[in-house]
């Protein structure tokens, strides 16, 4: 099913928002907050990987990944960064405000070509968010996948999100996480440096493994040239981009990626495919 | 991990992997297991660096002192690592500290007899520098991208 098919079964049309209502707000980490919304219909799912696009009246729309569990089908959940105006909009929403939602759209990371494998997850900052709904899927499958891996690097100690999930998922002993900071503090115990030095301390079998990155496309190119130098082959490694998406249904252009929307075509790209382009200058 | 297993694990340690046969048994002679408790320094700024050391197990922390503000962690090294350059280049002073996060385990090589062996044997000086290279450039592309402050 493409991604706009869903739309359309989901929605009167995917260019008109839905009217829905926050139902609870949190603070992840400085700047970065955790809206849980009401879904737009009864029955609304969505797959890993994917994005909506969130409307505040009056002010614009941006596109948001789905971070939450896609086996909840009562409340949607999107884990923002306040970096512009309708971020910041976002920002300033309150339980019960409404806001506007059209979704979901994009495609989605290869869960089901990721079964029998080994699944190395790599996030960079806000990119741990889209790859949440990954994690709930290759827990709640446990026995489809081989071994799970997460690494995750962010700013400072303060800015790691979801500190208390990374915690609790920490006591399983079938899922190997690293979290490092680039800056640190004295009163932080973790490791201190780049994502990429996280990879020689977590065990996965290369030939066997599927990589999945999320983070600022610098981190990706890095991590990219990791899993190589290890012998992951280019088409198993997956990475989520980000463009100027607007209309989300690949009319208007602006987030052209090559000959790809990012909005359609991604935002989750097989590596192999968009090699010529990712590491294009200004693609 | 028996200071035997130690240095049977001497040839596997990730920094040796790439030099030949001839080269890692010369090393060999020269190397001895190390132990460092959780908080133990394995290298202080301004001192002299007589020791280049293979992690085998547990995590060191690179950092430099901030006076009142403590000890600014600036990198953490594990297993299959190495801690430490200093030894190589004249004034042979550490530029970091170097502390035991958790328990270490690993090998240690006693500078002056490694700079020795260098000299003695220019082949091994020059491999083992590539490899040390191999260290340093990696670690100052990461440094180079943390200087970036990708996530902000």
């Amino acid at each position: 099913m493409t991604a706009n098919l869903q739309v359309h079964e989901q929605c009167s049309s995917p260019t008109l928002p839905a009217v829905v209502h926050i139902r609870d707000r949190r603070s992840e980490a400085p700047g970065v907050f955790t809206l849980a919304v009401e879904p737009p219909s009864a029955g609304w799912t969505f797959r890993p990987g994917q994005f909506n696009m969130l409307y505040v009246f009056g002010v614009g729309e941006a596109a948001i990944s789905l971070s939450g569990d896609p086996a909840d089908r009562g409340t949607i959940i999107h884990t923002i960064r306040n970096v512009g105006s309708v971020t910041g909009a976002l920002d300033r929403l309150r339980v019960g405000d409404a806001l506007g939602v059209r979704g979901p759209f994009g495609s989605s990371w290869p869960l089901d070509e990721a079964r029998g494998h080994d699944v190395v997850m790599v996030a960079g900052g806000i990119g741990l968010p889209p790859l949440r709904p990954v994690i709930y899927h290759l827990l709640r499958h446990r026995s489809d996948f081989g071994r799970i891996v997460l690494l995750y690097g962010a700013r400072t100690p303060a800015d790691v999100l979801y500190g208390d999930e990374l915690d609790q998922w920490r006591q399983r002993a079938d899922f190997q996480i690293q979290v490092t900071v680039d800056h640190g503090s004295p009163s932080w115990r973790g490791p201190v440096g780049l994502v990429t030095e996280l990879f020689p301390r977590c065990g996965f079998e290369p030939s066997r493994t599927v990589g999945l990155m999320c983070g600022p496309e610098v981190m990706m190119r890095f991590t990219i040239r990791e899993f190589l130098k290890r012998r992951v082959t280019e088409d198993r490694l997956f990475l989520s981009l980000e463009r100027n998406m607007q209309c989300a249904v690949g009319f208007c252009g602006h987030c052209q990626f090559g000959p790809n929307f990012v909005c359609m075509d991604g935002p989750v790209f097989r590596y192999d495919r968009i090699r010529s382009f990712f590491n294009v200058r200004e693609a | 991990m028996t200071d035997l297993a130690l240095l049977g694990a001497f040839a596997s340690h990730a920094f040796l992997e790439a030099l030949s046969e001839q080269h890692r048994m010369r090393l060999a002679s020269g190397v001895n297991p190390f132990r460092a408790a959780p908080g133990e320094y394995l290298a202080r700024e301004g001192e002299p660096a007589q020791a280049f050391y293979l992690i085998q197990s547990g995590h060191v922390g690179i950092g430099t002192h901030l006076g009142k503000g403590g000890t600014a962690p600036i990198q953490t090294l594990g297993p299959g690592d190495v801690v430490g350059w200093s030894w190589l280049l004249p004034p042979y002073q550490w530029q970091f500290d170097a502390r035991a996060i958790d328990s270490v385990q690993g090998l240690v090589f006693d500078a002056a007899w490694l700079r020795d062996q260098c000299e003695q044997d220019h082949e091994l000086g020059y491999h083992l520098l590539k490899q040390l290279l191999t260290v340093v450039s990696g670690r100052l592309a990461a440094c180079r991208i943390q200087q970036l402050d990708i996530y902000k």
